[in-house]
């Protein structure tokens, strides 16, 4: 009857106590070596709440380790990934099945147990060579770009390889063993170790020979494993302990909200202008990150150009942390300063905070949390540029970017031939909070005006704040002004206290994302927070907006980032557009993969500098690829003023005629 | 060694201007009131000074409580102390004359190497704070500059010429310089820091009087009419180029 | 009516346009009130500055020590005089010397003194001050006091030509009064370098817009701000060719500008455009389109083709200059 044989041709019997050694003993090091090398998180890191709702934690962990979600979202890449991921951690739990099989439950695996056991192991070393093949062409052939191509990925890619090569090589040379000594049948059920064991059997090799290759494959698997343990740790493999770890402290709270500066214990601010000063957990992020370079991918500020690579970003943190981080335990101040050496100030105003790289990262490592912890130590320094001290003077004093008079902030309204209501005088049912840009922005109020026009003509009970709107502040504290963010927050909370609503409409969807995610509690009260499109698909959907034209237009759609990727709102503006009768053709970066206009995160506070492109203009030339489309649709007045740019200065202003959803519907109306 | 900085608040521009009921004066209630932006300049030299140097820099307001988040913020970039001279500007009709009096006291008081103010305010009818002040305190006098050095007992500075022309002067100290542009911009203070100054902080306060004796009275304000749109200048081409040149001149460029 | 002083302002032998207008405004005064213009010119080898001033009289004050403006001595010829001859009213050009003068004279010899000044009116005998304060927002009007006013005086009012005369007055030399040891010396003049060009610092500037159709006009453009002593600057489109480095864009993402005068040359005048320039003190508008937004914010505007008039207008600067 076949079964599992223990050490077997392993002679003398206190072998298999010295290889259970030391393996134990190399794992032993593996685990002081990973510790030595985590202990920098919360040593040289500050303190952060990252153990609450554990079991979230945990089902988050496990979809992300097992299923793979995020890993699969790539194809080649993804199936590469779990081919190998998947059979390799299979074949890894041989081992503590074959120990059990010794020593806990003994000579449990035999019979057809036995061989639906090997069978499914030899599978698995079918699936990992497929995987692992799949890596190599990628690794030589396909050479992507975002990937790194090192010689110590490389390492581990031919480490595994021997490791699960080795394996089915021992149980070859067992099986041409046992068949020259006795007749077996049940060769077909390992079939890999049975193709290796023809191999020796056609050979025409004696017992000998054949004991001898096995006792070679044997010490050569146990030497590689030790190898793996020994060197992973240190190399490409670190991210089997660290990435799931990291998925497992990754964020909980909603993708828009920011988490307040800390303060220490005698309440000075900690701001990240050292490495000590980021926390544990963005430091885990560096060991966490497994080089793949998808955020690198989807990065509007790598992708036309400038200095900014997500991907670099977190790794030069990771390696100033290796590099400088014993020294600070010490209490020395390393030699490269962390903003300004580390990563240099460019490459902290350049992103846009689209948050496409965190949606894209299968390691759950957070960015943007860098950048804005970094930007807040700019701030602080007063380290800012002129534009973006101009418009923050304005914001602190007048509320707005523009740094126009409060007064002026209805200004547009006056044109309407009916009165606005003032929600802080009398209730309303919807409080439309307009926002700066709609406001202010001389080429924008057209839009707003129409805005009101249709929640009119749909029969909307709405009102403003008039004079009491500030800028909500979205833009402000991702430009690492959070006084300042603060004292806005307070400003419109003690307006929108003062108002009686049953919900809010925001122009702007980046409004829309700090009111939502970020206003307090108390001044929201539960009440729903809506983008302006999604009212008008709510009044579509209750037949209280009707149209009499049928635009027959071919429009694509443009996500904000803020509305899509922050917090998911796809179909609705999608739906709305359907309604007007237009034809929606999708760009091949739509909604989660949306590609940034480039203004967000406060980048349209800042000087822009110059860039090989802006990346509106590569997305309005994504747009032109399009066959037919005339219309390009936004959703967000930002949009608005960067595409309508946009299209000047790439000359496409005949092709594509950049329009709000509001547009489009007031022609439907 | 040790910098005073008087500064005075001026009515922001952006906001609307209102005129009093009597049409003399400003609506001193209703108007929105903003530092200097000259003194602005003035508190930045000033902390780039103690940055390069280490003096002590006090800045000193005149009038009500509005002016203290001016002092606050100057304090969040480093001012050493503040000082406000509560003086009424309600009931009189504060001119730079005065102004410039008020603060001639504190600086007796306090005998700083080096006052450093702005060059001038848009609502000081009656010449530059500085310069009255140098005066009364028989010290020299420099309006127009744009960047200051320390040099033992005296002050090397670029006093701003029309055209670009800058002329490098030294000055013996104690003197009073009238800053038009400081080095370099001023800094943004992030509001953390301007809130921090006012937990921790304080203000000296002092008394005042007010002496209108040196200075001219408005008896009538009012808004320029404006037209809203360009005069379209007609003739031969010679013509219209005659008169823009003409119009260029007017206005002293050229 | 006592005699009207006006302080000759001059810089390596040219006076100042803005001491022919103080001029213009005295001989304004005078013609109605009466009473005789006073140029005052400290210097060294001024002869030749006072030809063309328009005036009744010309006090020179001629030594080494008034070779170039410091405040010390140039304050304390100007006390003497001022205290020897009692004017009514001394007329300083609102500048940087005039206004440094004018504040220490006041306070010196205790005088009232009128900043911001657009005018002095003469009316029914009596002289009234008109100050533009607040940027121009606001005009504040009082009456002079009988003993002598100082005043600086803003551009705008009153045109150079009118300051200037074929006639030499009666010049009469004033002895250099005894004065203590200047406590401020000249180091240096530093002419300006042309390099690290920040438009938002430039007095005069040239806006060139969409309208400039072809690169070889920008240096059309160039040229005529050459002959104003002034810069280019250009709104997006401009830009975006390349014509013009990113340094000087004015609107979005660009430079917010405050010049005294502001040329737009085909220049539609788009929102961000606009409300970039809105600070310009004086606003002159060239293009074709006379529905274009840019003349809503101008205050001189013609529909003439910007070649056209570009040529003609450096043409016509330089007869400016030369005369």
């Amino acid at each position: 009857m076949p079964h599992r044989p223990d050490f077997w041709g392993i002679e003398p019997e206190w072998m298999r106590y010295f290889i259970y050694g030391i393996l134990t003993l190399a794992l032993l090091v593996m685990l002081i070596r990973t510790f030595y090398q985590a202990r920098l998180w919360w040593k040289v890191g500050q303190p952060e709440k990252r153990f609450d709702q554990p079991f979230k934690r945990i089902g988050r962990m496990l979809n992300q380790v097992f299923v793979q979600q995020r890993i699969l979202s790539q194809p080649y890449a993804g199936i590469m990934h779990a081919l190998m991921a998947w059979s390799f951690f299979i074949l890894f739990l041989g081992t503590p099945i074959g120990i059990v099989n010794a020593y806990v439950f003994p000579g449990f695996l035999k019979g057809q147990i036995f061989l639906i056991f090997k069978l499914i192991m030899d599978l698995c070393v079918i699936v990992f060579l497929i995987g692992a093949g799949m890596a190599a062409y990628r690794r030589i052939v396909i050479r992507p770009k975002k990937l790194t191509l090192e010689r110590r990925f490389g390492f581990t890619l031919v480490l595994l390889t021997l490791i699960i090569l080795t394996g089915p090589s021992i149980e070859g040379a067992r099986l041409a063993v046992l068949s020259i000594e006795e007749n077996i049948t049940y060769g077909s059920w390992m079939p890999v170790g049975w193709a290796i064991a023809q191999l020796f059997l056609n050979s025409g090799s004696t017992v000998d020979t054949v004991h001898l290759w096995h006792t070679i494959f044997y010490y050569s698997h146990v030497g590689l494993v030790i190898t793996l343990f020994l060197t992973l740790p240190v190399g490409t493999m670190i991210h089997v302990i660290t990435t799931p770890l990291n998925v497992f402290f990754s964020k909980l709270q909603p993708m828009g909200q920011l988490s307040a500066v800390q303060e220490d214990s005698a309440h000075n601010l900690i701001l990240a202008d050292r490495l000590k000063n980021l926390t544990w957990k963005q430091l885990m992020d560096g060991d966490a990150c497994t080089e793949c370079g998808r955020c690198q991918e989807v990065c509007p500020a790598y992708a036309v150009g400038l200095e900014l690579n997500p991907k670099k970003l977190v790794l030069n943190i990771r390696d100033a942390l290796h590099r400088d981080g014993a020294l600070i335990i010490q209490g020395t101040e390393p030699s490269i300063p962390l903003v300004g050496g580390t990563v240099t100030t460019n490459v902290l105003w350049e992103c846009t905070t689209c948050g496409a790289c965190i949606k894209e990262c299968p390691a759950f490592v957070d960015h943007i949390s860098d950048i804005v912890s970094m930007r807040r130590h700019l701030v602080n320094e007063g380290e800012v540029d002129d534009m973006l001290q101009t418009s923050l003077a304005n914001l602190g004093r007048y509320g707005n970017s523009f740094g126009k008079s409060g007064r002026m902030r209805a200004g547009w309204a006056k044109e309407l031939e009916f009165e606005i209501k003032d929600a802080t005088k009398e209730p309303v049912e919807y409080l439309w909070f307009v926002g700066d840009y709609a406001s202010f922005s001389p080429t924008l109020t057209e839009t707003t005006i129409k805005t009101a026009k249709v929640l009119r003509s749909a029969g909307v009970d709405f009102g403003i704040l008039y004079d009491t709107e500030r800028n909500a502040g979205n833009d402000v504290r991702r430009v690492g002004e959070e006084g300042l963010f603060e004292v806005l927050v307070e400003q419109n909370s003690k307006a929108l206290q003062k108002a009686d609503f049953k919900a809010i409409v925001t122009t702007d969807p980046h409004t829309y994302n700090t009111l939502k995610n970020e206003y307090p509690e108390e001044v929201i009260n539960g009440r729903p927070i809506l983008h302006y499109s999604e009212l008008l698909d709510q009044l579509i959907a209750s037949g209280k907006l009707k149209f009499n034209k049928k635009l027959d237009l071919k429009v694509t759609y443009h996500d904000p980032c803020y509305l899509a990727r922050y917090n998911g709102v796809y179909d609705a503006p999608r739906r709305v557009i359907h309604a007007t009768g237009c034809e929606l053709i999708e760009m091949p970066r739509n909604r989660e993969h949306g590609f940034c206009c480039g203004a967000g995160g406060g980048r349209i506070y800042l000087d822009e500098g110059t860039m090989p492109e802006r990346p509106s203009e590569n997305r309005i030339r994504e747009g032109v690829t399009l066959k037919d489309v005339s219309t390009f649709v936004v959703a967000c007045p930002k949009d608005i003023s960067m595409f309508q740019d946009a299209v000047k200065t790439t000359s496409l202003e005949d092709k594509l005629n950049v329009k709000d959803l509001i547009e489009l519907v007031y022609e439907a109306l | 060694m040790k910098i005073v900085i008087p500064i005075q608040l001026v009515p922001d521009r952006v906001e609307e201007i209102v005129i009093n009921k009597e049409k003399d004066g400003f609506d001193l209630e209703e108007i929105a009131w903003i530092l200097n932006e000259f003194d602005d300049h003035a508190v930045e030299q000033g902390i780039i000074l103690k940055e390069k140097t280490g003096v002590e820099v006090v800045v000193v307001a005149a009038g009500g409580e509005k002016s203290d988040e001016a002092l606050f913020t100057a304090a969040a970039k480093g001012a050493d102390r503040l000082i406000r001279v509560n003086v009424d500007f309600s009931t009189e009709k504060v001119n730079n004359h005065a102004l410039a009096k008020i603060f001639q006291t504190i600086i007796m008081e306090e005998k700083p190497d080096l006052i450093l103010t702005g060059v001038s305010n848009h609502n000081g009818f009656d010449g530059a704070i500085g310069a009255l002040l140098a005066e009364y305190l028989g010290m020299p006098y420099i309006g127009y500059i744009s960047g200051v050095d320390i040099e033992g007992m005296s002050a090397l500075v670029l006093k701003d010429y029309p055209g670009g022309i800058k002329a490098k002067m030294e000055v013996a100290l104690p003197a009073v310089l009238g800053i038009s542009s400081s080095e370099k911009p001023p800094r943004y203070v992030p509001i953390s820091k301007v809130r921090q100054a006012m937990k921790t902080g304080s203000v000296q306060e002092k008394d005042g009087d007010i002496d209108l004796a040196g200075g001219l009275i408005i008896d009538r304000m009012y808004e320029p009419e404006v037209s809203g749109r360009a005069e379209i200048l007609s003739g031969s081409l010679k013509d219209i180029a005659d008169r823009i040149a003409e119009i260029v001149k007017s206005q002293g460029l050229i | 009516m006592s005699e009207i002083f006006v302080y000759v302002e001059h810089f390596q032998g040219i006076v100042s346009d803005i001491t022919y207008m103080c001029l213009a405004q005295a001989q304004q005064i005078a013609k109605s009130n009466g009473g005789n213009v006073v140029a005052v010119l400290l210097g060294h080898n001024i002869e030749l500055l006072s030809k063309d001033l328009f005036a009744d009289e010309i006090i020179t004050v001629s030594h080494d020590s008034l070779a170039e403006f410091t405040y010390d001595p140039f304050a304390a010829v100007l006390a003497k005089i001022i205290q020897d001859k009692q004017p009514g009213l001394m007329i300083f050009g609102d500048t940087s010397i005039g206004s440094d003068l004018a504040g220490g004279l006041s306070a010196r010899l205790h005088l009232p003194l009128v900043s911001f000044c657009k005018e002095i009116k003469a009316e029914e005998g009596k002289l009234r001050f008109v100050a533009q304060i607040c940027g121009g927002k606001i005009f504040a009007e009082g009456d002079l006091k009988e003993c002598t006013s100082l005043v600086t005086l803003s551009p705008g009012k009153f045109k150079a030509k009118d300051g200037k005369t074929t006639t030499t007055p009666k010049v009469s030399a004033y002895s250099l009064p005894a004065f203590e040891k200047s406590r401020i010396t000249l180091k240096e003049i530093i002419l300006p370098s042309g390099e690290d060009l920040d438009i938002s610092k430039e007095e005069i500037l040239i806006g060139i817009g969409r309208g400039i159709e072809n690169e070889d006009n920008v240096s059309l453009a160039k040229e005529l701000a050459d002959a104003l002593g002034g810069e280019l600057c250009a709104s997006r489109p401009v830009i975006d060719q390349g014509w013009l480095s990113t340094s000087r864009l004015v609107g979005k993402s660009g430079k917010t500008i405050k010049p005294k005068l502001y040329l737009a040359l085909g220049i539609s005048g788009a929102p961000e455009h606009v409300e970039s320039i809105e600070e310009s003190e004086m606003i002159i508008a060239v293009n074709t389109d006379p529905e274009a937004p840019i003349f809503n914010i101008a205050r001189y505007g013609t529909t003439e083709n910007l070649l056209d008039i570009s040529k003609e207008l450096i043409r016509s600067i330089q007869k400016v200059k030369g005369g």
